[in-house]
């Protein structure tokens, strides 16, 4: 029925053009080479000139190579069979599994209306204090870890993915290392996490266009899930692979680019998928969690950057631990109301005196006399650090409210706290902590603490 | 007819390059016919036989060779009675209607009234057969909400006109003709309750423009008593990521003192302009008692909803935001973020292979945004009456630097700039107004020499708190120690306001006036510390008592309570020397 085209005309890249006509545009082609079979999508059509990105990349493919245009977008599979499988970032079973082509659905597909949204009023806990106290995290929503090489994301990721309660966990990987991959799904199998959630995994060793497709493909079976009523947690690493593979085509296609090299449209690509982060009325929701590395800690490299506009907070990790300084949630105020009445004041009240205790801490550093005012904050910079910042914390939020209080009451008076006088009646702690050494010796504890990471993560598991 | 028709001859993103028959206009719509989809597109260049198209819908799936419709229209908006309280995409289809008949998605191709053909409207007529009318007289009102919707002679009507008859009051769709008029050539034209104008030009049917003068109330006391903004006025708030603008744009759009808030949420998050639809009909305005969403219309092209729309979004707003003006009222425009706006423009500019300028931004990036601001302003209407445009546009730098364009561009027209500063957000200093660096041309009802006095012990106590960062709080004097406090007592009781605390977020002018006189007598007050500690403690406390003033609701014993204790906390230190 179609047409099979067999002379190319360019090979730029992992794009090629051959002379067609009928096609149309984002259409999907089969390449036949000698390696084997590839898919490719049309990304530009000029007459009749067709150009299309070659997923498993232009490498080997001669002149004379065989084009077959498939008459449809690129589409995926959506059943309860994919359930507990992984697939590579064309679609294809990456398993020893069969292929699945049941229910096929256009990946990209249209916006949801804002109408049928509904406003996300449900909290997800992780028993993180950094993010359920400080940040958080809410069904529907969409946030960004921004951090950078070296930084236990993906352990952040795989721990929220396993306490978080949600119905599925769909896990897109882009250009992921291979034992990062490994990581992932013997976390999830530990966890008993395996059979409710689905992989698409790109690692970097694949072709580059076959990564661009893994969000598109995560989210379009995450959209019919919920359609379906389920509550779905994506999980998306990571999404600078991603921005990576559209700038080499965009520049590949000769685009004019407008920031370091990524094309004009990046905020609207990545808004695309981001943006399918839902909760609809009356059916699921899905809830979009991806790492974002910001190359050389950049925050203002455009990939970051952008980013942060499009998603409803980000959360920074470094040195291990998540940040209160630049995270945010930015839905916290649709559930932080409805936890305890004292938890907007203890989030806002502990962040600013932990703000002054960072401008004092420099202040030490430079080897200023401290006042008895700075003794006090050293005090409670370091007794938050350890008991509350650290990652291997894991209390419920109420527990974590508690904790506050009391570091609150070890270090200050009320009055130098500016609480509201009704809360500081109702839940300032009567008695101090009595063994709570020092400002001294607070900075050592800190770094003793780091080492027992790890034997504190496997007691709290 | 036939003539005006084309072909696709070249797709990409969402450009289509059109090989045309006859004679077509700059900017005009036409639709891609694809079966019985219709997509719609501008023209947005023409070289020969060839015209450039952005596609307002997804392109996915069109074909060379597939047919093109003309128009002969520029990009139009319906005004008419019902637009209030109305959800729209950027191209004025109504969101909820489209719900209704497709679901959960966005269906490509299908446009839908904008306004409600079948709705009756209560008609009562203000001429008489032979009055002498011209564009923008009216002709009689329908009640719409708490407001006299006027029925006004077409804008784009250019002639001298006079009428010929009137409906009698009575219900009307818009589409009834409630009135014939006669030009000076002796013909007859029918006047109905709506008509179309195109979204791109300025309503121009006023007599002159006035400087604008009276300050819009916001509540937020920064705003109000600092940095001032004035009906007819324009202002912009630029801020990094996570700085709070949404948040400052959402409490404008419910405590601002203006007739009817229009909210054009260009390229952002759905979810945040869910938050105000969904909320929106169960406020109540404080002034009306009726909901806030009955003064209020909200434009939404959302940053996963099709690119050129976007573009399209702020004009579609600006030009439902004039129509109201020119029935005598205010009008508050909120468009967040104009950076989304910006970078549509920037795409559109790249697909087209024109000439970056400066970041990739178009060349014709800064005249495009002096000429938004520019539809804001306080007009004389024909009848002598005013009317009034508030534009307020967010800016959403990249990197949080504001020496990119598009933020370099829209200081040059506002004014006044909010500009949001990510270390008072980081230190959760809310709103996170940067005090030192924002500024305002417009005047506050607090007097200026009291502002300029405040502000300058601000900009005196930062200085000191930079020097106590390098020589110490012990190299510092006690007197700049207390300057270096009543600084920080300004900023945490007054500049300083809880947005979510029902009492906190909503300051009236009176109590703006009353409080800051308090904390004025502080500000200037002499006082007599020898012990830095002390006076750190005195602060502390007085801080915590204006906090907890703040929280007490306007002229109640409470408040009254927390004043005396105040005042008597005052006598203590303070230098009774005048």
């Amino acid at each position: 029925m179609k047409k099979i085209y067999n002379k190319i005309l360019s090979i730029v890249g992992n794009v090629i053009t051959v002379k067609a006509s009928g096609v149309s545009y984002e259409e999907l082609a089969e390449i036949t080479t000698a390696r084997g079979k590839s898919l490719a999508q049309v990304i530009k059509l000029e007459g009749d000139i067709v150009s299309l990105q070659v997923f498993a990349g232009s490498r080997g493919i001669s002149t004379d190579d065989e084009v077959r245009f498939l008459g449809h977008p690129m589409r995926v599979a959506f059943s309860d069979k994919m359930l507990g499988r992984i697939f590579d970032g064309s679609g294809a079973p990456r398993d020893k599994g069969p292929a699945i082509t049941d229910n096929l659905v256009t990946i990209g597909g249209s916006a949801v209306n804002p109408v049928k949204r509904i406003i996300p009023e449900r909290m997800i806990r992780t028993n993180i204090p950094m993010i359920d106290l400080f940040n958080s995290l809410v069904v529907s929503q969409k946030l960004p870890i921004f951090s950078v090489s070296g930084e236990p994301y993906n352990e952040l990721l795989a721990r929220i993915a396993l306490q978080a309660e949600v119905d599925m966990i769909i896990l897109g990987g882009i250009g992921l290392k291979y034992d990062e991959y490994l990581y992932f799904k013997e976390e999830l199998e530990r966890g008993g996490a395996l059979s409710r959630s689905i992989f698409f995994m790109h690692t970097a060793s694949d072709p580059v266009v076959e990564g661009l497709m893994v969000p598109d493909l995560s989210l379009a079976v995450a959209e019919q899930f919920a359609l379906q009523g389920k509550d779905v947690l994506v999980l998306l690493t990571d999404m600078t692979n991603f921005a990576y593979a559209m700038k080499e085509i965009a520049i590949t296609m000769e685009q004019v680019p407008s920031n370091r090299g990524y094309p004009g449209d990046l905020y609207s690509q990545l808004a695309a998928r981001y943006e399918k982060a839902v909760d609809f009325d009356s059916a699921g929701s899905i809830t979009i969690l991806a790492v974002t590395n910001m190359p050389g800690d950049d925050v203002t490299h455009p990939v970051p950057d952008n980013t942060g506009y499009i998603t409803e907070g980000q959360f920074y990790l470094r040195n291990g631990r998540i940040e209160p300084f630049g995270s945010l949630s930015r839905l916290k105020q649709q559930v932080n109301d409805k936890t305890r009445k004292d938890h907007r004041a203890i989030m806002d009240g502990l962040i600013q005196l932990y703000s002054q205790y960072r401008e004092t801490e420099e202040k030490r550093a430079m080897g200023f006399r401290m006042s008895p005012w700075d003794d006090k904050l050293l005090k409670f910079g370091g007794l938050f650090e350890s008991t509350m910042m650290d990652l291997s914390v894991n209390i419920a939020l109420e527990e974590a409210l508690d904790r506050g209080w009391q570091i609150l009451a070890d270090c200050f008076s009320p009055e130098e706290t500016s609480f509201r006088s009704d809360l500081v009646k109702e839940f300032w702690p009567k008695t101090k902590t009595a063994d709570i050494s020092g400002k001294d010796d607070s900075p050592t504890k800190e770094n003793n603490l780091k080492k027992d990471k790890i034997t504190d993560k496997k007691k709290s598991n | 007819m036939t003539d005006r028709i084309g072909k696709i001859k070249a797709i990409s993103g969402n450009l289509i390059d059109v090989e045309f028959q006859g004679s077509i206009r700059q900017n005009e719509v036409g639709h891609v016919v694809v079966g019985k989809e219709r997509f719609k597109a501008e023209v947005i260049r023409i070289r020969g036989r060839n015209a450039s198209m952005q596609v307002f819908e997804s392109t996915k799936g069109l074909k060379i060779d597939d047919l093109i419709e003309f128009s002969n229209e520029l990009l139009s908006v319906n005004l008419g009675p019902g637009l209030l309280s109305k959800i729209y995409d950027g191209l004025q289809n109504p969101l909820p209607d489209l719900a209704e008949q497709c679901g959960f998605f966005l269906p490509r191709g299908v446009s839908l009234n904008a306004l409600d053909a079948e709705a009756e409207w209560n008609f009562t007529a203000t001429v008489s057969p032979g009055d002498i009318v011209s564009a923008g007289f009216y002709l009689g009102f329908v009640p719409e909400g708490i407001f006299k919707h006027q029925i006004m002679v077409p804008f784009n009507f250019t002639d001298s006109y006079t009428v010929e008859s009137v409906a009698a009051n009575g219900n009307y769709k818009i589409n009834d003709t409630i009135a014939t008029i006669k030009d000076s050539q002796g013909q007859i034209l029918k006047i109905t309750m709506s008509f179309e104008w195109p979204v791109k030009l300025p309503i121009n049917v006023y007599r002159q423009k006035l400087a604008p003068k009276e300050t819009l109330v916001t509540k937020v006391r920064i705003i109000d008593t600092f940095y001032p903004i004035a009906k007819g006025g324009t202002y912009c708030i630029p801020g990094p990521f996570g700085a709070g603008k949404t948040v400052l744009q959402q409490i404008t759009s419910k405590h601002a003192e203006v007739d009817i808030v229009i909210v054009a949420a260009c390229g952002e998050r759905a979810g945040e302009v869910v938050e105000t639809l969904r909320t929106f009909p169960e406020l109540t305005d404080p002034r009306t008692g009726k909901p806030l969403m009955e003064r209020t219309i909200i434009i939404c092209n959302t940053s996963s909803m099709p690119v050129a729309a976007r573009e399209a979004s702020v004009y579609t707003a600006a030009t439902l935001g004039e129509y109201y003006r020119q029935m005598g009222l205010n009008v508050l425009l909120l468009a967040d973020s104009t950076s989304r706006w910006a970078q549509a423009m920037r795409e559109v500019s790249g697909r087209l292979e024109e000439i970056p300028g400066e970041e990739a931004f178009p060349a014709y990036l800064e005249s495009r945004i002096a000429q938004f601001y520019e539809r804001a302003g306080l007009i004389e209407l024909p009848n002598g009456e005013k009317g009034s445009l508030t534009i307020g546009g967010t800016v959403s730098p990249a990197g949080g630097n504001f020496e990119e364009p598009v933020t370099q561009a829209t200081l040059k027209v506002v004014g006044a700039f909010l500009g949001l500063s990510r270390e008072r957000s980081n230190a959760r200093k809310f709103p996170s107004i940067d005090p030192l660096e924002s500024w305002s041309k417009y005047k506050s009802f607090i007097p200026d020499n009291k502002i300029s006095r405040a502000r300058e012990i601000l900009f005196k106590s930062n200085e000191v708190d930079q020097m106590m960062k390098v020589v110490g709080q012990e190299g510092t004097s006690i007197s700049d120690f207390i300057v270096y406090l009543k600084g920080e007592f300004l900023d945490s009781v007054y500049l300083q306001q809880n947005g979510f605390d029902e009492v906190d977020a909503v300051t009236l002018p009176q109590r703006q006036e009353y409080v800051f006189e308090q904390v004025f007598t502080v500000l200037t007050g002499e006082f007599s510390f020898t012990e830095k500690e002390t006076a750190r403690k005195y602060f502390y406390e007085l801080r915590q008592l204006f906090i907890d003033w703040n929280y007490s609701k306007w002229e109640s014993p409470e408040f009254k309570a927390q004043e005396d204790k105040i005042k008597a906390m005052l006598k203590e230190k303070i230098k009774q020397d005048n």
